[in-house]
């Protein structure tokens, strides 16, 4: 800890020569002291942007840079990314530490985009309790920073729709005012459920900041790194005997876009301050995942599943948390009309779109369904064969052919 | 979903679907079905028993053999094809529209055809589009009527409509059932759901005394227990849906429950135990159902589009309308009772 707070101090050199304090409207360039005669005329936004160690966190900074009404872009974390930042400065600064207040002041930040709320340490470091810690501390203490900013004038926090929970007596469709049945007991989800309490209590002081926090469905895309997509990288999915949850994807585009709807002013006629469901459209079930990815199915009962994911994590093979075993017994969907109609976001990926994509960004699974499928024509065209052999005057036209609903039934 | 040849009865199923138009599948497989009692509808041979049935049929066969079962096959391997490939929707509630037509209604179907024989009454009453409240009397101790009213709504509307039923939660805690309850359509009991699927213009089927109308002895059968606090008129009025009230005779006496083993339902975490002259004693023999005669008759719709809009938020008419419901479904469900010849046939 006191470590990264050292760190905090070794900025590049690009940081270190920046003058500070940037006033986004002349009317403010009083309050913020005299440093700024002679540019105060630059009406750009300073984003600050927390997380960006991470693949979304490096993507968003290099998409929003190139915006024109952003001015500057300061991408924020306690390790450096190993992805450029499309000319974002980097500085290196824990959210854990009263640092992150001087960061904000220094920059003039008005718009500050909180990213750095994530389920799995990044690169298999840190464990759980620092995961924790970055969460809700980091959380704190960047929100007792930007109180203390004059400057900051829109807040974005990325949460996730885990705040729902997942249990067989919710509602089969959250809403964003939807009070969940069971409140997330641990991991992950109550990190948010917390982060998101702190971010109403902040909005809730600060009037005067637009706050939007996205509730991301499960975030899936080519260079995605969640723990849902290290499980469905697994060459078989060990899945709960009996149950086939519901689950909904969001494209990595399209959380970067969001983002960036969220980080600006709101265009006409929307509005983009408030809580809002991000999800792709439509539901894929687990079953029906695994069958587009090609990967057998292993289904355990309940206790057991729970055993061999202890098993996996201990193993480090992939973070088999509770949290996402129930996830993977009762599954979650949003309503995403709020996303819709009042954000004005349209996704450009569906839900079963955004699977394919992760799915051909993957290797092929030991199923894969263009082989079944070619097995199953081949067969097809067997027995077309073989009953054109044995009744050479029955022509099974495409449109007969296709009428496999009623026939089955009445066999 | 063009089925020219399919069903092997010669020419008759052709000139009914002349008289069909558009129907969807469900409705063209009722008419054949039911071609006994259904004579408006078909201009050829009517009242034809079993046994006329019989060598027509077989004289049929070896010409439309051939032919049906390359297609059956084709059929069966292409629905085969997008179920392995994993080429098919579900929609937000996990409704698999597909797997349902073809699997879950034809494992139902014997049950509903020939097991309990069900008639189907008033079938009419349903709207043929847009939202619409099903409200039915509970019973039985297993919710198979729940199912056969799914079967009914399926196989006899003309519109070939999907009832999309509200389940109790103790539905979607038990493992294999929820799976199966999800992908039938069925969804949790509650105004959420109910809301959103009636909006969406589904057809929603609730049986609002739930465990109380379901575990209740086998002393109180036909008697209309409490309609829980009245929310599926609330949810109605909402959605501006008109409520159909559904009357189901023969469930009562599937399990005769003549006791309750409180004991045991508090360890199993069930609302109650059954106690039937065969269960448990019989063990899984004692499972099976009665083979009783069962009639379902839906009554005439209640409006609600026309209360004002506050009108879901007045308990007075709330309770009203509820009284009203129920009392209709009463007074159906005696006036089937009388009609009955006898519990078995």
């Amino acid at each position: 800890m006191a470590e990264s707070a050292v760190r905090t101090s070794q900025r590049n050199i690009q940081a270190l020569t920046w003058p500070g304090g940037r006033p986004r409207r002349p009317g403010r360039a009083g309050e913020t002291a005299g440093d700024t005669e002679g540019k105060a005329l630059i009406l750009g936004k300073v984003v600050l942007v927390t997380g960006v160690a991470r693949q979304l966190g490096g993507r968003f900074v290099r998409r929003v840079q190139r915006d024109p009404e952003v001015d500057r872009v300061i991408g924020v974390d306690a390790v450096p990314p190993e992805h450029h930042l499309g000319g974002a400065d980097f500085v290196r600064a824990d959210i854990r530490q009263p640092a992150i207040a001087r960061v904000l002041a220094e920059y003039g930040v008005d718009t500050v985009v909180h990213m750095d709320v994530t389920g799995t340490p990044l690169g298999g470091g840190g464990g759980r309790s620092s995961v924790k810690e970055t969460n809700v501390i980091g959380t704190m203490q960047l929100l007792g920073a930007c109180q203390k900013s004059p400057t900051v004038q829109r807040l974005v926090v990325k949460s996730t729709t885990s705040v729902y929970g997942s249990a067989p007596r919710d509602p089969a469709v959250f809403g964003e005012s939807t009070p969940p049945k069971s409140l997330p007991s641990g991991g992950f989800a109550k990190d948010a459920v917390e982060v998101e309490g702190y971010v109403r209590g902040f909005a809730r002081r600060r009037p005067d900041v637009a706050v939007c926090v996205l509730r991301f469905a499960n975030i899936l895309g080519p260079s995605a790194d969640s723990p849902l997509s290290e499980y469905f990288s697994l060459p078989a999915l060990p899945t709960v005997l009996g149950y086939d949850p519901r689950l909904q994807f969001v494209h990595e585009d399209d959380v970067v876009e969001v983002l960036r709807i969220a980080a600006h002013e709101p265009r006409r006629g929307t509005l983009n301050s408030g809580t809002f469901n991000i999800a792709g459209d439509g539901v894929l079930l687990l079953s029906q995942c695994a069958r587009r990815l090609g990967r057998p199915t292993v289904p355990f009962l309940l206790p057991a599943v729970r055993w061999v994911g202890s098993a996996l994590r201990t193993v480090g093979v992939t973070d088999f948390s509770p949290e996402q075993i129930r996830l993977l017994t009762h599954g979650r969907v949003v309503r995403t009309a709020q996303m819709r109609e009042t954000l004005g976001f349209e996704p450009k990926y569906t839900t079963a779109e955004t699977f394919e994509d992760f799915a051909r960004s993957r290797g092929r699974g030991l199923l894969p369904p263009e082989v079944l499928a070619r097995t199953v024509d081949r067969a097809a065209g067997r027995v077309s064969g073989l009953a054109r052999v044995v009744r050479p005057r029955s022509e099974a036209s495409p449109a007969q052919a296709s009428s496999s609903t009623e026939s089955k039934e009445r066999i | 979903m063009a089925d020219a040849k399919v069903i092997p009865f010669g020419d008759e199923p052709r000139s009914r679907r002349g008289t069909g138009g558009s129907r969807a599948g469900a409705g063209k497989r009722s008419g054949a079905r039911k071609s006994g009692t259904q004579g408006a509808l078909a201009p050829v041979p009517q009242q034809r028993t079993p046994a006329e049935d019989g060598p027509q049929e077989a004289a049929k066969e070896p010409e439309e053999q051939g032919g049906g079962w390359e297609r059956r096959i084709a059929g069966g391997l292409a629905f085969l094809r997008r179920r392995i490939t994993g080429d098919y929707e579900v929609d937000e509630f996990g409704y698999d529209r597909e797997l349902t037509d073809q699997v879950l209604m034809s494992m139902i179907r014997p049950f509903y055809e020939k097991y309990f024989r069900v008639e189907v009454k008033g079938i009419e009453n349903i709207p043929a589009e847009g939202g619409a409240l099903i409200v039915a009397n509970h019973s039985g101790t297993l919710p198979l009527d729940g199912l056969m009213l799914q079967a009914a709504v399926h196989d006899e509307h003309p519109a070939g409509r999907h009832l999309r039923l509200l389940a109790a939660d103790l539905v979607f805690v038990l493992p294999v059932v929820n799976e199966l309850a999800r992908k039938a359509g069925h969804t949790l009991a509650c105004a959420e759901d109910a809301q959103a699927l009636l909006e969406r213009g589904e057809l929603v089927g609730v049986m609002p005394e739930g465990f109380k109308g379901i575990g209740k002895p086998f002393s109180e059968r036909y008697k209309l227990q409490r309609f829980g606090r009245g929310g599926f008129v609330s949810t109605a009025l909402r959605a501006g849906a008109p409520i159909v009230p559904c009357s189901i005779v023969g469930a009562e006496e599937i399990y005769p429950m003549i006791g309750n083993s409180k004991t045991l339902a508090r360890v199993l975490g069930f609302p109650y135990f059954p106690i039937t002259p065969t269960f448990p004693w019989l063990g899984p023999l004692g499972a099976v159902p009665l083979p009783t005669k069962w009639t379902i008759q839906f009554g005439e719709p209640i409006e609600t589009k026309d209360y004002p809009a506050d009108a879901a938020e007045d308990p007075m008419l709330m309770f009203n309308l509820t009284d009203q419901v129920r009392e209709q479904i009463q007074h159906t469900l005696y006036k089937l009772l009388v009609q009955r010849r006898s519990v078995f046939f």
